[in-house]
């Protein structure tokens, strides 16, 4: 990719080389090594935990088979060497919201290595590097009278969180700018939701991002002094998050200053990066096989099943549509945001919506009503499905454009049959020839001042006299028709 | 009968016989207990109502079905207070679990209670089953019932006093370096430390999980092999447990050894070896000679860096499982104003000297920068001992040699820790390499007994069972018993 200096300026004499670790919040029935749910955020707190979520002495842990599986569909997702041989880690350091002094993860042999992600970024081509895809256990959480632990008076622990499956996704130092950090996030988090193993919840915590930042001039090829940046919890804060590191460690390169190998904290109220830690007080996490847990051997037959269950990535979906129903690029990729919508637009084409048709209106009216009502389509009163029957209606010139668009917010809201409320309510467009010649001429008769400014090559006067017609015929009447009579009265 | 000192096997017949019932087997283990425990101390809780409801349990069993209930309905047993039973204090011999009481039951115990077996209690051990002597249970040292003054050996001292001094016939310890084999010829009881993950370790306390196992005491292999299968077999919630079935040693019981080929590892007969433990031991390998057995020396080279290998590994799990010993959800609390500083009084307090010495000793071998050197060499050379063993059963069928280098010591007399961990010398390289082993009894030095061990390949259990029985049945060594057992 080509370098991007957006935080820099173009003109800057630094690069920025930014790496992403990323933690996915699986959505796996159960946790991670008990069978409590991993759906836990509705639980009174401390209701979702057992004696293995607890760290209760001399409870084991049993591997969750679909957290397993659905790391490896991550990993093929993101074109991921699976090697045959897997283990697990324990990683030991002490915090209240980490109930057994260890967290269960993968050190030295992750369940995969050395994949990418390919992107658009300010119009351009990107691919980043995937160094790993690891399995690893949530940790609880903790409610602190105080902003921090370390001077609350008193603090809360709440377990229910503790052992839900987490997955790391750690990138190559590949990123150059926060517009490439933020596009990477975005095509990131697109897919995992695509391929069903995360909902995406940057701001509930259930899709995490640090960054690793660092600057060096251009021409260099060794690596600067790397910061970690935390607590981003939304595309903006990351953005922010890491222009403002970049810039912080410009400046202070700039000015003769050494940059110290840190943790830093973004804080969004003070639209800065804070130290956190220091690399003197870094954890020695002591990392050693977990005896608790055999090797995990996958199979090459368990590997290609996951592959050949994946569904269509967002990628080759959206370059399939433009190519077989005609869509511009962004159209496509705008369709196949979620699997849900391109999954809706496909459906609809199926029911024998014109390409054209379902995609202006699933892209125009269907996309405004769902941020109005906070409602995805699939949600909605209407569903697919009668979105389809409407947009016959409107294909097959039972009803006309303004109807469909009237009926479409009411069904979006309330649901209802389309087709039954179009016979109900007479809202069959009128493409009566002589009875619509009849509305033609009166209009014509009271608009004599439009007709002579049509007549003398005003061609914008037509529209007016449309407008009277469609009035006249109870906004029923079929545009088209209406336009090409009185073309014809005119000119007669 | 004579309850006192009977064993399983002869209970089992009584009671279908009728000449007893599971309420007088408890009576007589409760009069035992109560009247040799005080000098003993190997009970750390008496779990009264349970043994009563297990008691009639086990009465309704028998009564329904005498043929079908097993060899273990209605016998008095004991269990090492690492094992969770559900209700019940259960303190892995610490002051930090003084108070622990788990709301789940291990699953060996589980298979205990619904084979109708009588849990009279729990029984002391050193803390977190760390020592060789039981010197180091928070709640006091337990008395060798051969000589009140010694040590019953470690780290199941009180489950070994418990059948050595006739309270019960079977009771349930842990071996991670030898704790089950050592304590078992300390006190002249059978003591066996099943395959790595033939019992499931699902409730027990972690000291070292890739080297804990369950097993049990009796006073005859026979016993032994009951009790072993009754907790043995496939657990989902041990990932560790082997699911292949479970051999059965009972019926190899009667195999003998006429063709067996018995090896001798020379490293375990060499210098270091108490010479009464040197000669019962090779009295025992003639017997086993006279009885048809092939008779070999074999060289097992890198025992000796066994030791060190255990003293990195074992720690370093240690440091680890006793992490979630902090004080937020159970157990002991220290209250400080600060998180430090009250995990950090809340451990100090809560643990005792041994427990502190290798919970440092783990977390320096797993430090950065020391875990190559530590750590990483150590499962190199626990690899190495598994495939001298390995290649060593290509050539027999099973091992013979001494459990413990020396017999019981009198309390207090090893202080030096290093010299405590040679206690384990012989019975260590088993656990590193997985195996199955036994110790039973095969005479005394100094008028104390001495235990014979026999180690067999990986999942072999049953012909661990079946080389000790033939040797117990040519000898008269199981019925010698601790003076005190009859003394009234
Ligand atoms: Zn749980």
């Amino acid at each position: 990719m080509t370098t991007q200096t957006v935080g820099l300026g173009v003109d800057s004499a630094y690069e920025a080389v930014i790496g992403l670790e990323v933690h996915a919040q699986l959505l796996t029935r159960s946790k991670m090594f008990c069978s409590c749910s991993a759906a836990y955020t509705n639980a009174p707190a401390n209701g979702n935990c057992c004696p293995v979520c607890l760290g209760m002495p001399g409870v084991l842990p049993v591997m969750n088979r679909q957290a397993v599986e659905m790391t490896v569909r991550t990993a093929l997702a993101l074109d991921c060497e699976i090697p045959a041989f897997t283990k697990f880690d324990r990683k030991n350091y002490f915090y209240p919201d980490l109930p057994k002094g260890y967290q269960i993860s993968q050190y030295d042999l992750p369940m995969s290595l050395r994949g990418h992600l390919d992107f658009t970024v300010n119009e351009e081509r990107a691919r980043c590097g995937i160094t790993r895809v690891h399995l690893e256990e949530d940790t609880g959480t903790m409610h602190h009278a105080g902003d921090v632990l370390q001077e609350a008076t008193s603090s809360l622990v709440d377990l229910n969180r503790s052992g839900v499956p987490l997955m790391e996704i750690v990138s190559e130092p590949d990123l150059r700018s926060a517009d490439a950090a933020r596009e990477y996030l975005v095509r990131l988090r697109q897919l995992l939701m695509y391929i069903g193993v995360n909902d995406g919840n940057l701001e509930q915590g259930s899709l995490r991002c640090d960054a690793n930042v660092s600057v060096r001039k251009f021409g260099v090829s060794e690596l600067g002094t790397k910061v970690e940046v935390k607590n981003m919890n939304s595309f903006r804060a990351v953005h922010r998050a890491i222009d403002f590191e970049i810039a912080r460690q410009v400046a202070v390169l700039e000015q003769g200053g050494a940059l110290l190998q840190e943790t830093r904290g973004w804080v969004e109220t003070r639209a800065a990066t804070v130290s956190q830690r220091s690399k003197e007080m870094a954890h020695d996490y002591r990392y050693f096989p977990e005896p608790d847990l055999p090797p995990l051997q996958l199979g090459r037959e368990l590997v290609e099943r996951i592959r050949s269950e994946l569904p269509e990535l967002p990628e080759a979906r959206a370059a399939r549509l433009a190519e077989q129903y005609g869509l511009s690029t962004y159209d496509a990729a705008l369709l196949t945001a979620s699997r849900e919508d391109a999954d809706a637009y496909e459906e609809l084409v199926d029911a024998g919506v014109s390409a054209k048709v379902a995609a202006n209106w699933q892209m125009g009216d269907v996309a405004a009503l769902a941020n109005q009502h906070h409602r995805s389509l699939v949600d909605s009163g209407v569903g697919v499905v009668g979105l389809a029957t409407l947009l016959r209606l409107l294909e097959d010139g039972t009803i006309n454009g303004p109807t469909a668009k009237e009926l479409l917010a009411e069904l979006y809201e309330h649901g209802g049959d389309a087709a039954l409320l179009v016979r109900e309510r007479g809202l069959g467009q009128v493409s009566d020839r002589a009875a619509l010649t009849v509305i033609v001429d009166e209009v014509i008769a009271a608009n004599a001042q439009a007709c002579e400014d049509f007549r003398g090559g005003k061609a914008q006067a037509l529209g007016r006299l449309v407008g009277q017609v469609m009035k006249a015929a109870g906004g029923r009447a079929e545009p088209a028709l209406v336009n090409s009579l009185l073309r014809e009265r005119l000119s007669a | 009968m004579s309850c006192a000192g009977a064993t399983a096997a002869e209970m089992a017949a009584s009671l279908r016989a009728g000449q007893t019932t599971p309420r007088q087997l408890l009576d007589h283990a409760r009069a035992q207990l109560s009247r040799l425990d005080g000098r003993l101390n190997a009970f750390l809780a008496h779990t009264d109502d349970l043994a009563d409801r297990q008691c009639e349990r086990a009465a309704g069993m028998l009564a329904d079905d005498p043929a079908g209930a097993g060899p273990l309905c209605g016998i008095p047993i004991a269990l090492k207070d690492v094992l969770c039973l559900a209700g019940y204090p259960t303190t892995a011999g610490s002051r930090i679990l003084e108070d622990f009481r788990p709301p789940y039951t291990a699953t060996a115990v589980q298979r205990l209670l619904d084979a109708g077996a009588v849990p009279v209690g729990k029984t002391n051990c050193d803390e977190f089953a760390m020592g060789s002597s039981t010197e180091n249970s928070a709640f006091g040292a337990v008395g060798n019932p051969w000589d009140v003054e010694r040590v019953p050996g470690g780290s199941s001292g009180g489950s070994a006093a418990a059948v050595a001094s006739g309270m019960v016939p079977i009771s349930y310890g842990t071996d991670t370096g030898g704790s089950i084999r050592q304590p078992a010829a300390l006190t002249g009881v059978v003591g066996f430390k099943p395959t790595y993950g033939r019992v499931s370790r699902y409730g027990l306390i972690a000291f070292a999980s890739s080297l804990d196992q369950i097993g049990p005491f009796a006073q005859t292999v026979e016993d032994a092999a009951v009790a072993y299968v009754a907790v043995a077999g496939h657990d989902p919630r041990d990932s560790t447990s082997v699911p292949d079935p479970v051999d059965d040693p009972v019926s190899a019981l009667q195999l003998g050894v006429d063709g067996i080929r018995l090896g001798i590892p020379r490293e375990y007969m060499g210098a270091g070896l108490e010479p009464g433990v040197r000669d019962r031991v090779s009295e025992a390998i003639a017997v086993l000679e006279g009885l048809g057995a092939s008779i070999e020396e074999v060289s097992l080279p890198s025992t000796d860096l066994g030791l060190s290998t255990y003293y990195i590994i074992a720690p370093a799990e240690c440091s680890s499982n006793l992490a979630r010993y902090d004080g937020v959800r159970f157990g002991r609390r220290v209250e400080r104003p600060s998180l430090t500083e009250t995990l950090l009084r809340t451990r100090g307090e809560g643990f005792g000297p041994e427990v502190e010495r290798r919970v440092m000793l783990g977390t320096y071998a797993l430090s950065s920068g020391y875990y190559d050197a530590y750590y990483r060499r150590a499962q190199k050379v626990r690899t190495l001992i598994a495939r001298e063993f390995d290649s060593v059963f290509e050539r027999v069928d099973a091992l013979v040699c001494p459990t413990s280098p020396k017999v019981a010591f009198t309390m207090g007399t090893i202080q030096d820790p290093l010299e405590m961990y040679l206690n384990d010398a012989l019975t260590i390289p088993v656990n590193l390499a997985g195996l199955p082993g036994i110790s039973l009894p095969c005479g005394l030095s100094r008028e104390l007994p001495v235990g014979l061990q026999v180690i067999a390949p990986r999942l072999r259990d049953a012909r661990v069972f079946q080389v000790a029985r033939a040797y117990e049945q040519a000898t008269q060594w199981h019925a010698l018993r601790a003076p005190m057992v009859a003394s009234a």
